[in-house]
């Protein structure tokens, strides 16, 4: 641990050979001091930071970008809820697939996919130089030369960050809100309401993992533009290929074709477990069932009588703490995955050199 | 100490406590010795130079006094508190200027300072007022409000001095101030921290592999090599410590003929204390006398005098030779390698 850290006992490694000099009572300038110390110096960096993310060009872009990414398909989604509209009055969580419709021929072209995609983007671009770029500007070692905690400026980044993301999905989320009912006259039940803003918050801590990801390799990595080739390419790799790998291994692990319909349940659900350790896979479960109500399951049955069950439901609508109970775990994994990234920043900061 | 004497000058009485003091401090990364058993003292008032190559231990020494890195072993006191167990009270009361200042290149250079004093607990009237003082300060009040992307190489220094002065310390460290300065900005530089000492009472600590700007701005140098302080004083006292022992006095002479050089160099030669004469190169220069013991200076340029009205030779100029830092350092660096 540094210097920097809260203050500790710390070790002497040798003998003190020389008496130490009598201590020196602390005066009264001392003592005004002390209390004039800012009490919470990580909101000073997270308002600094704040403050130049909201000015930043990147803040601009990713506004646009995820600002297309919601319009494109929200105007596929608006086409065919209009269409559908006559015979699905009355139907459950209508206003809801303004976010889980889109064009018939395109699969991905849905808001809550597009969102999955664009959300690690916008983690990764507020993060990506937020300690790197401070080294490589001269400004660190001026920085922690201020009488702050070493920590406060890595916490201080990351409220930043949270706040911005925060800031953005909010507004992208009631422009599409706000264009569902005012150009198709839709008006979100409470239920959905509430579906709604735990989708949000499940999106933000989504981005969050991605922050802390982008912070972690900001810390690690010297360069900024390295860590973000990393960060980006780490993202295509998870979002494009992702599939593509889980399927390939998958494919690896597949039964023979005469196998009995336990091997094959058992190899359904090894390759889903494989799928759930991509933060992706978890983010598009947990959508799926927040956005639609009539999902009621996201594992494959791991019984022929899980099975069969599953066959004879009758389709039922959940309500949202049910919906929220299916997903729990996959809430839990995502926090642990922000908790992990973000702790591994934290002490790999805490332990660098403020000299490179 | 590593066998230098230490000396303090006769001005400072006992009763004053030094602002930096060190005792054996020692850092070790890995199996290098950054600073070995550092013992130094800054007083109140005074400007200490800490002079050493790239490399010396002086910026590992700095980050010590600031609780920006933990000493291996001993310890150090600024303002009577210990860095390593208490950094922020230090880092409140002390002004730092990194090697390589940096600013945020898209804000002012008055935001820059807000930033800063925000950071250290400082906000509205009484925070503003402390910018615009020392922005004024440093003369970079006419360019605040410009973006710090447009300023040149000595404006940031200056901002960055600016910077450190925003919390009112009462230490200032700066470190390689004048590094990658013109000239005129270097003048300028040294200028301002004269002014600050005298009108704040503040204490210096600056670290320069610069020798002359060391000599012109410091009251007490400290030579660093390999991590260890060689020796420590001011320049008369290095002098004393590091000189070979010799004095070198300067002799201009108004010279018509040869058989005058010969007359003038016997004349000088037979003078008592100086051990050698040399002559001019190109015999225009001036006359070398190199005087040993150092102390008998003074009296042969007595002699001088008088031996040039007694054998009527044209005295143009007389000074003693003062040695320069350079040779101090030079010899400093042989005797410690020695």
């Amino acid at each position: 641990m540094s210097a920097e850290a809260r203050p500790k006992p710390r070790p002497r490694l040798k003998p003190r050979v020389r008496p130490a000099p009598a201590p020196v009572a602390p005066s009264a300038e001392t003592a005004r001091l002390r209390d004039s110390l800012p009490r919470a110096g990580w909101r000073v960096v997270a308002a600094k930071e704040f403050g130049d993310h909201l000015l930043s060009v990147r803040f601009i872009v990713l506004l646009l970008v995820l600002g297309l990414a919601a319009a494109i398909p929200l105007y596929f989604a608006a086409d065919q809820i209009r269409a559908a509209a006559p015979q699905a009055s009355g139907a459950a969580a209508v206003f809801l697939a303004l976010f889980t419709l889109g064009s018939e021929d395109i699969s991905i072209l849905r808001v809550d996919t597009f969102v999955g995609i664009v959300a690690p983007l916008l983690g990764l671009a507020f993060a990506f130089d937020a300690v790197n770029g401070e080294r490589s500007e001269g400004t660190l070692p001026r920085l922690l030369a201020q009488p702050i905690h070493r920590d406060d400026v890595i916490n201080g980044k990351f409220a930043a960050g949270m706040a911005v993301i925060g800031l953005v999905l909010v507004s992208v989320v009631v422009l599409i809100a706000g264009f569902g009912m005012l150009r198709l006259g839709i008006v979100p039940h409470p239920q959905e309401v509430l579906r709604l803003a735990g989708w949000v918050a499940v999106t933000f801590l989504y981005v969050a993992v991605w922050l802390a990801f982008g912070l972690l390799l900001s810390v690690l990595v010297r360069r900024a533009a390295t860590a973000a080739l990393i960060g980006f390419g780490v993202w295509l790799l998870i979002t494009i290929f992702g599939e593509l790998i889980t399927t390939l291994i998958g494919g690896l692990l597949a039964p023979a074709a005469d196998a009995s319909v336990d091997t094959l349940l058992g190899s359904y659900q090894l390759q889903q477990l494989i799928t759930r350790l991509l933060p992706s896979t978890l983010y598009g479960e947990i959508s799926v069932v927040l956005l639609n109500p009539s999902v009621t399951q996201v594992s494959t049955p791991a019984t022929i009588g899980q099975l069969q069950q599953a066959q004879q439901q009758i389709p039922t609508l959940l309500s949202l703490d049910q919906s929220l109970l299916l997903v729990w775990p996959h809430v839990v994994a995502l926090v642990a995955l922000a908790v992990v990234c973000f702790a591994g920043a934290y002490v790999s900061f805490m332990r660098q050199e403020v000299r490179a | 100490m590593t066998g230098v004497e230490t000396s303090t000058p006769q001005k400072r009485s006992t009763n004053v406590e030094p602002v930096i003091r060190t005792r054996g401090l020692t850092k070790h990364y890995g199996s290098l010795t950054a600073v070995d058993n550092l013992d130094l003292a800054v007083y109140p008032g005074e400007i200490f130079g800490l002079l050493g190559q790239n490399g010396a231990g002086k910026t590992t020494t700095i980050l010590m006094l600031l609780g920006l890195t933990e000493p291996t072993s001993g310890e150090a006191r600024v303002m009577g508190l210990d860095p390593a167990r208490e950094p922020r009270l230090v880092k409140r009361r002390v002004g730092y200027l990194p090697d390589a200042v940096g600013f945020y290149g898209g804000l002012t250079g008055r935001q820059n300072l807000r930033y800063t004093a925000r950071l250290n607990g400082l906000r509205g009237e009484g925070a503003e007022g402390a910018i615009q003082d020392v922005l004024v300060q440093v003369g970079l009040d006419d360019r605040a409000d410009d973006l710090v992307e447009t300023y040149s190489r000595g404006m940031r220094q200056r901002l960055g001095i600016a910077d450190a002065l925003v919390k009112s310390p009462d230490v200032l460290i700066l470190d390689e101030p004048t590094t990658a300065i013109d000239p005129l900005g270097v003048a300028e530089i040294l200028d301002l921290l004269r002014t600050l000492v005298h009108e704040r009472g503040l204490a210096i600590l600056l670290s320069s592999h610069l020798l002359t700007q060391v000599q012109s701005v410091c009251d007490r140098i400290g030579i660093f090599a390999a991590g260890r302080l060689v020796g420590q004083g001011t320049v008369d006292e290095l002098a004393a410590t590091f000189g070979d022992g010799s004095a070198t006095l300067e002799v201009g002479l108004e010279l018509v003929d040869d058989a005058q050089v010969a007359r003038a160099s016997e004349v000088l030669g037979g003078l008592a204390g100086v051990e050698s004469v040399v002559p001019p190169t190109d015999g225009q220069g001036a006359w070398r006398l190199i005087v040993r013991p150092a102390a008998a200076e003074a009296g042969v340029r007595q002699e001088v005098l008088v031996a040039a009205v007694e054998h009527g030779l044209h005295l143009t100029t007389l000074r003693p030779i003062v040695p320069s830092l350079d040779d101090i350092y030079r010899s400093a660096i042989l005797r410690r390698a020695a």
